[in-house]
């Protein structure tokens, strides 16, 4: 095994781990084939989620694919912070067209791929929770529909935070927005409303389906690299904090996807043909309120009178992830 | 070979001959027969290689095109009316992108109210959206169009839009031309893109571009069309000797020689203008025609210049800028030295109200006898119209418009009867 210098990056857990483990057990992220394909110098704000995310997907598949690989993204945080002409922080072909068509843009360069016989090159279509759960959402099940060869993710950040934090069909019963604000009786977004587009996904039936979090960046990468395994359509939701529109301190972002799986509030798992396979199992279930708590976006929960009502509707679905995906470990 | 076939088979074997690679297809009447017919021939394997891709709308069919023809692939797709409006951010942004997709546009009304007839508003809709548009007057120019348009886009790196009158082209069983696959080769080479998805060489396409960047884009956008205007000729000239006849060019002229009045439109409707126009030559008018094929970019000088003699201009045209008038007829007067009172719009056929020879020549005499207005609507119902008004003064529920003309235009006729 050659050693060479390694430029250290904050990779999540294990990383002092990885650096005692053989080349070919570290993480991608912290090997010297790292591709940086979202490299250093980007706009994105300080303890970004979506950066975070997109780095270790993107490099993951570079891996897997050996660099062959052609991203398409939709408008919005990721597309605006790493690419203001002239400047791009993209290191790989990367394609920009609308805010709602970017599974449709992968469609079709995966085509041009097929037509000119490169199977070797792959393609990742990216883009945030609006252009994948709103606007995006037509030709993204189009994409599925159709099996086409593409590898969706969805950086869910739980709003638009580009616009400036409006709802989402991926933003959270009772979190606040600018379109959802903390006022009248029943402040925060509504209950009952939002789509679950990891199960919509997998009522299409594609191949592979999986949940991932920017805190489990071994889980993260090791679904990227399954999913690459397969040829068809593959999607791929990222839970991704932003420090901006979550209103947490941009040190919590690790801290806080970490909580959003321990509460059970995220179910982390993977599916295969429109079945679960696998799910992440929380050693200890964390109450709801530890990881709402540190969240601005939920602080009319907690003053100026506390809402245990709308807490205790919060742990119940909590309870119902955990219940469903079966996420607890057996005590012992 | 000559063969007596469909608008829209036409168009599909001229397409095919093109060697497109990628396909994308959303059914919308009159459009239709033409993906049918490449779809067809993609299943059969006579058309290889190639993707035929079903798609669920045409955003995504337009967005599909943009990422097959950005990852290199000679992307073509086909749609109509509402299809068009559907997929206007697409359209827009395959020229802001400047990739060099070909679309058929069977023109077809816009609704509301629904309509499936033609006229050119769906592509008038989009005339600024930095497309190429060609227009077609018969099948055989909607077929030879195409082989153009492949050239053209590829060649200037823009997308290029034909349109073609749906229905009276798209579904007319003609004889045309159909040229042989060496011909086609031979004119049309293979796509070698501008700019390119490659992992070899990566780029960014697509990128955020502020203030200090955006005008000098755009404006090369417009340099880019206007150098349409300069290699036109040249690309006739090369159609002429690969295929043996005139397609394409700027605008058609007929019996101009020496017209003191022009009349000016797009598409088939020439022809019903052409024989209106002869029968006035028999009585002695000195009438002439002038057919425009690039609708954009607009050939300011060359029309400037073809118009230069008429004391009488009269746009004939299937679109309407509603609180406006004309289109076509604004944009002829910014290609018309003489008064601008002398120029005429007749708004016509809209919906597919037949336009007749008769109804034409009625108008053209109004006009040169000094009766018609600036803006006429040719055979339209004026008194339902009326109708209708005065029954919005007398009260204030009075329902659907569009339901109740026609429930009007329904009863006179059956009282006519």
């Amino acid at each position: 095994m050659s050693f060479q210098p390694v430029k250290f990056y904050q990779t999540g857990t294990f990383t002092v781990g990885n650096r005692l483990l053989p080349d070919a057990e570290r993480s991608v992220q912290s090997t010297v084939r790292r591709t940086n394909s979202l490299n250093s110098g980007h706009r994105a704000c300080q303890g970004c989620g979506e950066a975070l995310g997109a780095r270790y997907a993107i490099d993951a598949a570079m891996e897997a694919t050996n660099g062959q690989l052609i991203a398409a993204n939709a408008t919005g945080c990721l597309e605006v912070f790493s690419t203001p002409y002239p400047e791009t922080s993209w290191q790989i072909p990367w394609i920009h067209s609308l805010f709602g068509n970017t599974a449709a843009v992968g469609t079709g360069i995966a085509a041009a791929m097929r037509v000119k016989g490169r199977s070797d090159v792959r393609v990742v279509a990216q883009g945030g929770d609006g252009g994948t759960t709103d606007i995006g959402f037509g030709c993204l099940s189009g994409m599925f529909e159709r099996n086409d060869d593409v590898l969706y993710i969805c950086y869910d950040n739980g709003a638009y935070m580009n616009t400036g934090v409006q709802r989402s069909s991926a933003t959270p019963s009772a979190a606040r927005t600018a379109t959802t604000m903390a006022v009248g009786p029943t402040p925060g977004n509504e209950f009952g409303q939002g789509k679950d587009l990891p199960l919509i996904a997998m009522a299409h039936g594609i191949p592979y389906v999986a949940t991932a979090l920017v805190s489990d960046l071994r889980d993260l990468e090791a679904k990227v690299l399954r999913a690459m395994e397969f040829r068809g359509a593959r999607y791929l939701h990222i839970l991704v904090p932003c420090p901006l529109g979550w209103g947490h301190d941009s040190s919590l972002t690790i801290r806080m996807a970490r909580l959003a799986k321990e509460t059970g509030i995220y179910p982390v798992f993977e599916a295969e043909n429109g079945e679960v396979t696998g799910v992440s199992k929380i050693r200890r279930q964390l109450p709801v309120e530890e990881y709402l708590k540190p969240q601005k976006r939920f602080a009319h929960l907690f003053s100026p009178k506390p809402r245990e009502d709308v807490i205790r509707r919060i742990q119940a679905k909590a309870d119902a992830n955990i219940r469903k995906y079966g996420l607890l470990e057996p005590q012992a | 070979m000559l063969k007596q076939i469909e608008g829209s088979r036409a168009v599909a074997e001229a397409v095919a001959l093109c060697r497109p690679e990628v396909i994308c297809a959303y059914p919308i009447s009159p459009q239709t027969h033409i993906v049918e017919g490449l779809g067809e021939m993609v299943k059969a394997g006579e058309l290889k290689p190639c993707e035929f891709i079903n798609v669920e709308s045409e955003f995504a069919a337009m967005s599909v095109a943009i990422g097959a023809s950005a990852a290199g692939a000679r992307a073509y797709t086909a749609t109509a009316s509402q299809g068009l409006l559907f997929m206007a951010e697409a359209v827009f942004n395959a020229a802001g992108l400047g990739l060099p997709i070909v679309m058929t546009v069977a023109n077809r009304a816009i609704g509301a109210p629904i309509n499936i007839w033609n006229d050119h508003t769906d592509s008038m809709s989009q005339r600024d959206c930095g497309w190429i548009q060609l227009f077609a007057e018969t099948n055989q120019e909607a077929l030879d169009l195409h082989i153009l348009a492949f050239r053209v886009a590829e060649e200037l790196s823009i997308p290029v839009m034909v349109c073609m009158d749906g229905f009276i082209l798209t579904h007319a069983y003609e004889r045309v031309d159909m040229p042989a696959q060496a011909q086609v080769d031979a004119f049309l080479p293979p796509f070698e893109p501008r700019q390119v998805l490659d992992p070899q060489d990566p780029v960014s396409m697509g990128a955020m571009v502020g203030p200090e960047a955006f005008m000098e884009v755009r404006y090369l956008a417009h340099v880019k069309q206007m150098q349409v205007l300069d290699l036109m000729p040249g690309w006739a000239d090369d159609f002429r000797k690969a295929f043996g006849r005139d397609s394409g060019g700027l605008f058609h002229t007929y019996r101009m020689e020496d017209a003191d009045t022009v009349v000016v439109a797009l598409g088939s409707v020439l022809g019903t203008i052409k024989d209106t126009v002869d029968g006035l030559r028999d009585k002695g008018l000195k009438i002439g025609v002038l057919g425009i094929t690039c609708f954009r970019p607009w050939p300011t000088a060359a029309i400037r210049q073809a118009l230069a003699g008429a004391k009488t201009v009269i746009v004939i045209e299937k679109s309407f800028g509603v609180g406006l008038g004309g289109i076509v007829s604004a944009n002829v007067r910014t290609s018309y030295s003489g008064s601008l009172d002398a120029v005429y719009t007749v708004v016509a056929g809209l919906g597919g109200r037949p336009i007749t020879r008769e109804s034409l020549a009625r108008v053209i005499h109004e006009v040169l006898d000094g009766n018609a207005p600036a803006l006429t609507f040719l055979d339209l119902n004026r008194a339902a119209v009326d109708r209708f008004l005065a029954r919005e003064r007398e009260k204030r529920r009075t329902g659907p418009a569009a339901e109740a003309l026609i429930k009007d235009v329904g009863l006179v006729t059956a009282q006519l009867r």
